[in-house]
């Protein structure tokens, strides 16, 4: 992967993420509903990412790693989308255009393979961003 | 014998379906059965008979655990801090009925802080777009009886409001519109061909974050120029544009449901302002009306109650204590947190832990955060205090207002055991409130 190719992230709702939190943020439910990035095949093949496998996700904000998907509801080339929670906010832009709203939606963001690397939980993210995680690293 | 109890209401999306049925053990302690109602619903209504749910409030100890402590020392802790913070920020309010969010006004008017609800992060846009532009809306019996053209711009029922299409909108048989789904022309635009596409008539996969150019599109088209437009507008190819505008110009009774599509991309409130100014335009030729797809169940409530307490909807500022001020952009929950203007977070009825983005938690985090919540959520995890209360519609009954603006009475169904109301526990927090600064005057 010589050159830099940047996507367009947008973050939205899904059936099952809505069931999983209902079930509770800290349940394994949660955790299979949110930690995905769909994408579109073309940028798997361009990207070296095997499907199913983990990568991570850079933003101006943050990074984050997720597992990557072809999901049902396809995204054209260049866009990318990870169901609205824990995962996606720690690489949307608090950015608000000043509306109070931030940029939940069309972010660029670029996508690495790390098929090595461990997803982290709900709590582990949260807790470990603001100095609480007692866990391991 | 198990309860059976009928027109119960739902407390998870805008549509605050208010058909369901819930079977009840006889104690009153457990949710046996539910029907009519969507999966996530379901899941409310279990999750509110479950074991795992806190009773008791809880207090971080200096080593990081969390220990139960008595409601009574839950209010003592708020109402201190609330007392001695100089700009508290109380958020949340998507998931209670309009009695606590009242209550909250009278808390947050008594400790002189902020007060903000779901919407600044959400359709507050649409509140923005809607101070300049107007709302030509409608109420959701009257798309289920006239509709003949539904479009849902950015947004995406068939998984954020799972019976919206089969309640309101699509395949209901209403008084006008005998033959259902037959006669009604369903758009969706949206850069995915997301499951609600499937179900439409058209997809205008449109390019992320290009919708503003797409509506100038339309309004041109209206306005009788439509041989200006360019071949492609936003990834839109000029005959689907054309098309589109002409099924629009020719409907009897037209809506547009809009959601997230349009207010979390950029541009945010001039996406929704062009889309209500479009709708003046269609009118000189149809009938066409515009609905925000609220997310929350009771999230229109805040807007309601706060509009008739304090005159505005959402990001208020209370500090000047006789009069109140807002102005999202500097009033906001996010925009405080990201400017570290306050000094105390109360999250209520919803999960600013996982829901915000990470530096505006991290922010937050510095000062004092309590949360009130039924639930444990990433808030909760990471405060100083949770003090679990009724889950509205489940524990606890109360007014909630549906997307449209209509109120529905929800209904109780379960034995709260010991657990306050928002509404109670709001009203101990101002009482001791009022103690303190009358203490103190």
């Amino acid at each position: 992967m010589a050159e830099k190719y940047i996507l367009n992230m947008i973050t939205q709702r899904a059936f099952e993420e809505g069931v999983a939190m209902e079930i509770g943020k800290t349940s394994p439910e949660y955790f299979d509903a949110c930690n995905i990035i769909e994408m579109n095949e073309q940028d798997m093949k361009k990207l070296g990412i095997l499907k199913n496998t983990n990568v991570r996700v850079t933003s101006e904000s943050g990074q984050v790693v997720v597992k990557a998907v072809v999901g049902r509801q396809t995204v054209y080339p260049g866009l990318c989308h990870i169901r609205q929670g824990v995962w996606a906010n720690q690489v949307v832009p608090p950015r608000t255009q000043s509306t109070g709203t931030p940029q939940y939606s069309g972010f660029p963001v670029t996508v690495e393979p790390a098929p090595e690397e461990k997803l982290k939980t709900a709590l582990h993210l949260v807790q470990g961003a603001v100095g609480m995680w007692k866990g391991e690293e | 014998m198990p309860k059976v109890y009928e027109n119960v209401g739902c407390p998870y999306c805008g549509c605050s379906c208010d058909d369901v049925r819930v079977t009840v053990s006889d104690d009153g302690k457990k949710v046996l059965e539910v029907e009519n109602v969507c999966a996530i619903g379901t899941e409310i209504f279990k999750h509110g008979s479950s074991e795992h749910r806190h009773r008791l409030p809880r207090l971080r100890q200096p080593d990081g655990s969390m220990k139960e402590i008595s409601y009574e020392e839950a209010i003592e802790w708020t109402a201190q801090h609330l007392y001695k913070a100089k700009k508290p920020l109380m958020y949340g309010f998507g998931s209670t009925n309009c009695e606590g969010q009242a209550a909250a006004a009278r808390v947050m008017e008594s400790a002189g802080g902020c007060l903000d609800n779901c919407a600044t992060i959400c359709h507050g846009p649409s509140f923005l777009a809607i101070f300049d532009n107007g709302y030509p809306t409608c109420t959701l019996g009257e798309v289920k009886n006239r509709a003949d053209v539904i479009v849902y711009w950015g947004s995406n029922p068939a998984h954020a409001h799972p019976r919206h299409m089969s309640r309101y909108s699509i395949f209901p048989r209403g008084f006008f519109t005998g033959k259902g789904q037959k006669k009604r022309t369903v758009v969706v635009i949206d850069p995915r061909y997301t499951d609600t596409a499937n179900v439409a008539d058209i997809h205008v996969r449109v390019k992320q974050g290009h919708d503003y150019e797409l509506f100038d599109a339309f309004r041109m088209v209206m306005h009788g120029h439509g041989d200006d437009l360019p071949d492609v507008v936003a990834d839109v190819p000029k005959e689907q544009i054309l098309q589109v505008a002409e099924i629009m110009a020719n409907a009897r009774f037209g809506t547009v449901f809009y959601g997230m599509g349009l207010t979390h991309s950029d541009g945010r409130n001039h996406n929704i302002d062009i889309a209500i100014s479009l709708m003046r335009d269609l009118n000189k030729v149809a009938k066409w009306t515009i609905m925000a797809m609220r997310g929350h169940y009771n999230i229109a409530g805040p807007g309601v109650v706060w509009s008739w307490t304090f005159g505005f909807p959402y990001c208020l500022d209370l500090t000047k204590k006789n009069y109140a001020h807002m102005n999202p952009g500097e009033t906001s929950s996010v925009d405080m947190a990201m400017r570290d203007e306050t000094d105390m977070f109360i999250n209520i009825g919803t999960d600013a832990g996982a829901h915000f983005p990470i530096p505006a938690v991290q922010h937050l985090k510095k000062h004092p955060w309590v949360t009130i919540d039924p639930s444990v959520c990433m808030a909760s995890e990471i405060s100083d205090l949770h003090i679990p209360v009724c889950i509205c519609g489940v524990d606890t009954g109360g007014i909630v207002y549906r997307m449209d603006n209509v109120p529905i009475q929800f209904r109780q169904v379960l034995d709260p055991q010991g657990l306050l109301t928002d509404e109670e526990l709001l009203n101990k927090i101002a009482d001791r409130v009022d103690e303190l600064n009358a203490q103190g005057a």
